[in-house]
C-alpha cells in the first residue's frame, strides 16, 4: 500500500462524516423546492445535531445498557461501512478487510441493534417500529445481496473497490443487467433509508412511523448519534450506488493525487444529482400502505434476479 | 302517537326555523324517542341543566324533516330512583356518551347507563377499558400526548399484528366546563365565548348562539347581516376543507398536497383579513348581525380570491384523483357503510359521504340559504376517498355560494343590536363545516345567561370512528381519523 492509499482511506471517512448531514440537507432542500416551499438552510442538519449534542439525554428508568450502547454501535457500523465504500478512490487499504457481503452484514448489525434498543424500553411505539423495520429489513437484504451478486458476477470478485474499479475501467456500454439492478438498488435504497414510499422521515404520526418510531425514546447526544448514523447510512447507500452504477470520476488504479483531487468534485456532482433525484421520487410518490412494502421489495428482488439472468444469458 | 303529534303538542320557540319545545312527562320521554326513532328522525343532542338554574332538567333535541323538536324532562330533586331518567342509548347509540357527560356535569343519571365517567377525569382510579382476549392480541395505547402538536385524546387499540380488532376512545382531556363559564356572561356577550368552543367552527357556533339569542328576544336581523353571516360561514367551510384536503394528502405521505392546499387556504385567510378584518372570523358574528361590514373593494378581493381558489382546487383535484399512490391509500380505508352510518347517526360531512344526505342549509333553510339554493353534495362510498370527494364537492359548492352571496348582497345595515332580553329561551341550529352545530340558550334575569349548551356534531361522529377503523391496519388510523377531523374541544366542553 502506498501512503496515498492511506490518505485516500482517511479522506473517504472524513468526507463521509462531513458530507452526510450536508447531503441530507440538500435532499431536504430539493424536496422543499419541489413542493413550492421555501427551503431551510443547507446546514440545517448540522444545526440540529449541534442542538442535540448540547442537550442532556433523558433515559427511561427501565432502559438497559443496551439502550445506551446502541447509538454508538449503530454509528460505528455506519462509519465502518463508510471506510470500505470506494466513494473517492478504489484503492482502499481497508477495502480488503471487508467485501460487499460483509458490508451488507454491517448494515444488518446496525439494524439489529436499533431494533433491540427500540424494544428495550418497552414502549408500544418502539416495538411497533422494530417489528416493521425487521419486516422491511428481511425483504431488503436479499434484494441488496442480489444486486451485489450481479456486480460480482460481472467483475468476478465481491470486494466492492475492485468491482468499482473493474466497472469504471471497462469500455463504456449500456448494460441491461446493470440497468435492471440499478432500479432494484434504488428501491432498496428508498426502503432501507426510511424514505417515501416505504416510510416518511418527516411525519409526526406515531402510528405510521417505522424508523422514527424506533428512535422516539432517544434524546440528546444519543439521538444526535442516531440521526447522524441515519444520514451516514443514506450517504453510504448513495456511494454504493455510485460505485456500482456511476463509477466514473473516482480515483482508480495507481493514479496519483491529481485524480484524487478530481474525485472530490466528481463525488459532489454525483451527490447533488442523486439528492435531486431522490427528492423528486419522494415528491411525486405517496406513502405505500405498510403491507404494500413486501410487494415493493419483492419487485426489487425480482428486478435484481432479472439483472442476473440477463447477465448469465447475454454475458454482458 | 306519531312523531308529528309531538310537534303539535310543543310550543314554538325562537331561533332555528320550526323549532318547538315539549315538556315531557316521565313516561313520555321514552315514547318521544321511540316515535322519532321509528320515523327515522335523528337525535341531534342531549344535554342536562343543573339545579342552579331551576329544576334539574334533561333535554333531547330531535331533528325531523319538518322541524326541530326539543323534549325536556324535569328530573325533580326527589328521591334516588326518580332522579334517574330513562336512557336512550338503545334507540340512539351515541346518546350513551352524552348521558355519561350529563351525569358528569349535572349529576343526572340515565337508566342502565355505562357507569364509567366520560368528561371528568378527576375521580381517580384506572379507567376500565374493554379488553379483547385472544391469541396474539395486544394493546397499543396512543395519546393523550402525541408526537405532533394536536389536541389531546386517548386511543386504545386492540390489535393482532397490524390489524385493528377494536378501538376504544377516551376523551375529555380538553374539558374546561364551558357551560359554567357561559353562566358568568351577559347574554349579549356570550357569542364571544361561543365562537371559541371549537375554534375551527367559530362562525357556526357564533351564528348558532346569536340565532338562539335573537330567537329568545324575538329580534329580527337586517337581511344584509344574514347574508354576511352566510358569507362568513361559507368562508369558514372553504378554509377548513382546504386545510383538511392538504392534511389528508400529507398524512398519506404526499406533502405536495399539503403545501398547495396550505397556500390556497392562506390566500383565503388573507382575503378574509383584507375584506372582513380577521383571518379567522372569531369575532365577526355578533348579536343582531355582523360586527364588520363588507366594502365594495373587500367584496372584489374576496370574489377574486375565491374564484382563483375554485379554479386551482379543480386542478389539484385531478392530481389527487389521478395519483395512483393516493388513490390506493384513500380507497377502501375506514369504510362506514350507509346502513351503519344510519344506525349510528353519523352526521354532517362524514354522514353525507356515507349516504346520509342531510344538510340543514338545504333541508330546512334559514335566511339567507332559502334564497341561495345550495346544491346537495353526497357520496355513498363511506371510505376516506368518499370523504375526500365530499370535501372537494362542498368546496366547489361553497365557492359558488360565496360568488352568489357577493353578487346578491342586499344593501342596508349590517347590524341592528337586539334589545336586552330577560327570561327567554332560544335554540340556534347551523350547518357548520363539520355538521350541525346546536346552541341552546336560556336567558335569566338582568340579561344574564341562565344556561347555555353548545353541541358539536363530533358527539355523533366520534363513536362512528371506532367502527370505521375495525379491520383496517394500525398505520392507516391517522389518515382515517383525519378524514373525519373531529373536534376535541367542542366535544369535551
Amino acid at each position: 500500500m502506498r501512503p496515498i492509499d492511506w490518505f485516500t482511506q482517511a479522506l473517504a471517512v472524513a468526507v463521509a462524516l462531513a458530507a452526510a448531514p450536508l447531503f441530507l440537507g440538500w435532499v431536504n432542500q430539493c424536496r422543499a423546492w419541489l413542493q413550492n416551499r421555501r427551503a431551510a438552510s443547507l446546514w440545517q442538519p448540522y444545526l440540529g445535531l449541534r442542538k442535540l449534542l448540547h442537550k442532556d439525554p433523558v433515559i427511561a428508568r427501565e432502559a438497559s445498557p443496551l439502550f445506551r450502547a446502541a447509538p454508538y454501535v449503530v454509528f460505528a457500523a455506519m462509519l465502518a461501512a463508510a471506510a470500505v465504500i470506494p466513494s473517492m478512490g478504489t484503492r482502499l487499504p481497508m477495502g480488503a478487510a471487508a467485501d460487499a457481503i460483509v458490508l451488507v452484514g454491517l448494515f444488518a448489525t446496525a439494524r439489529v441493534f436499533l431494533a433491540l434498543a427500540a424494544m428495550d424500553v418497552g414502549t408500544p411505539f418502539g416495538t411497533l417500529g422494530a417489528r416493521r423495520e425487521m419486516m422491511v429489513g428481511f425483504l431488503a437484504e436479499p434484494a441488496l445481496l442480489m444486486v451485489v451478486f450481479v456486480a460480482s458476477l460481472i467483475s468476478a470478485t465481491t470486494a466492492l473497490p475492485v468491482i468499482s474499479e473493474h466497472l469504471a475501467l471497462r469500455p463504456l456500454e449500456l448494460s441491461p443487467s446493470l440497468a435492471f439492478t440499478g432500479v432494484a438498488f434504488t428501491m432498496v435504497l428508498l426502503a432501507e433509508n426510511a424514505r417515501i414510499p416505504i416510510d416518511n422521515p418527516a411525519t409526526h404520526l406515531e402510528l405510521t412511523m417505522i424508523h422514527e418510531a424506533m428512535v422516539l425514546e432517544y434524546s440528546g447526544r444519543h439521538l444526535a448519534l442516531m440521526e447522524f448514523a441515519a444520514s451516514l447510512k443514506l450517504l453510504n447507500y448513495a456511494c454504493i450506488g455510485f460505485a456500482l452504477f456511476l463509477p466514473w470520476g473516482s480515483a482508480t488504479g495507481r493514479s496519483g493525487p491529481l485524480a484524487l483531487a478530481l474525485a472530490l468534485p466528481a463525488l459532489g456532482a454525483k451527490l447533488a444529482l442523486a439528492g435531486a433525484a431522490l427528492a423528486t421520487i419522494e415528491t411525486v410518490s405517496a406513502k405505500l400502505r405498510v403491507f404494500r412494502a413486501p410487494e415493493f421489495l419483492a419487485t426489487a428482488f425480482l428486478l435484481a434476479v432479472l439483472g442476473m439472468l440477463v447477465h448469465l444469458l447475454l454475458g454482458d | 302517537m306519531g312523531h308529528r303529534a309531538w310537534f303539535d303538542r310543543g310550543r314554538p320557540i325562537g331561533g332555528a326555523p320550526g323549532a318547538r319545545l315539549v315538556r315531557a312527562g316521565r313516561g313520555e320521554w321514552r315514547a318521544i324517542a321511540e316515535d322519532f326513532a321509528a320515523a327515522g328522525a335523528r337525535l341531534l343532542a342531549l344535554w342536562g341543566q343543573g339545579g342552579e338554574a331551576g329544576e334539574p332538567t334533561v333535554f333531547a333535541a330531535y331533528d325531523a324533516a319538518h322541524g326541530l323538536l326539543i323534549a325536556a324532562l324535569g328530573c325533580g330533586a326527589g328521591d334516588d330512583s326518580s332522579s334517574e331518567y330513562p336512557g336512550l342509548q338503545d334507540l340512539f347509540p351515541f346518546a350513551a356518551r352524552m348521558q355519561r357527560a350529563v351525569r358528569d356535569l349535572v349529576g343526572l343519571r340515565a337508566s342502565a347507563m355505562d357507569p364509567r365517567p366520560w368528561l371528568r377525569h378527576g375521580d381517580g382510579g384506572d379507567y376500565p377499558f374493554v379488553r379483547v382476549a385472544g391469541d396474539g392480541v395486544h394493546e397499543i395505547p396512543v395519546g393523550p400526548v402525541h408526537a405532533g402538536i394536536i389536541e389531546p385524546g386517548h386511543f386504545r387499540f386492540s390489535v393482532v399484528g397490524e390489524k385493528v380488532l377494536r378501538l376504544e376512545q377516551r376523551l375529555g382531556y380538553a374539558h374546561k366546563d364551558i357551560e359554567r363559564r357561559f353562566r358568568e356572561f351577559d347574554a349579549l356577550e356570550g357569542h364571544r365565548l361561543a365562537a371559541r368552543v371549537s375554534g375551527d367552527s367559530a362562525v357556526a357556533y357564533a351564528w348558532a348562539y346569536c340565532q338562539a339569542l335573537e330567537g329568545a328576544s324575538k329580534h329580527e336581523i337586517p337581511p344584509r347581516a344574514a347574508w354576511l353571516r352566510a358569507l362568513a360561514l361559507e368562508l369558514e367551510r372553504i378554509e377548513n376543507h382546504l386545510g383538511d384536503l392538504g392534511a389528508l394528502g400529507n398524512d398519506a405521505g404526499f406533502a405536495f398536497g399539503l403545501t398547495q392546499f396550505s397556500r390556497l387556504k392562506e390566500q383565503v385567510l388573507r382575503a378574509s383579513e383584507t375584506a372582513l378584518g380577521q383571518r379567522y372570523l372569531l369575532d365577526a358574528v355578533a348579536p343582531g348581525g355582523m360586527r364588520v361590514d363588507l366594502s365594495r373593494s373587500g367584496a372584489a378581493v374576496l370574489a377574486d380570491t375565491v374564484t382563483a381558489v375554485a379554479a386551482e382546487s379543480i386542478e389539484l383535484r385531478s392530481i389527487y384523483d389521478e395519483h395512483a399512490g393516493l388513490r390506493d391509500r384513500f380507497a377502501g380505508a375506514g369504510t362506514v357503510t350507509p346502513e351503519l352510518a344510519a344506525r349510528l347517526g353519523l352526521t354532517g360531512l362524514a354522514g353525507r359521504a356515507s349516504g346520509q344526505a342531510q344538510d340543514l342549509r338545504i333541508d330546512r333553510p334559514w335566511a339567507p340559504y332559502d334564497r341561495l339554493g345550495p346544491a346537495k353534495c353526497g357520496a355513498t362510498g363511506g371510505d376516506v376517498a368518499a370523504r375526500v370527494e365530499q370535501r372537494f364537492e362542498e368546496l366547489a359548492e361553497s365557492c359558488r355560494l360565496v360568488g352568489r352571496i357577493l353578487e346578491g348582497l342586499p344593501a342596508g345595515e349590517s347590524i341592528a343590536p337586539p334589545p336586552a332580553c330577560e327570561d327567554g329561551f332560544g335554540v340556534g341550529l347551523v350547518e357548520g363545516w363539520r355538521g350541525p352545530v346546536l346552541v341552546a340558550l336560556s336567558i335569566g334575569e338582568a340579561g344574564r345567561i341562565r344556561f347555555c349548551h353548545p353541541h358539536d356534531p363530533s358527539w355523533q361522529n366520534w363513536p362512528v370512528l371506532e367502527h370505521a377503523i375495525i379491520g383496517n391496519i394500525v398505520p392507516d388510523f391517522p389518515l382515517i381519523n383525519k378524514s373525519f377531523n373531529l373536534s376535541y374541544s367542542g366535544h369535551d366542553l
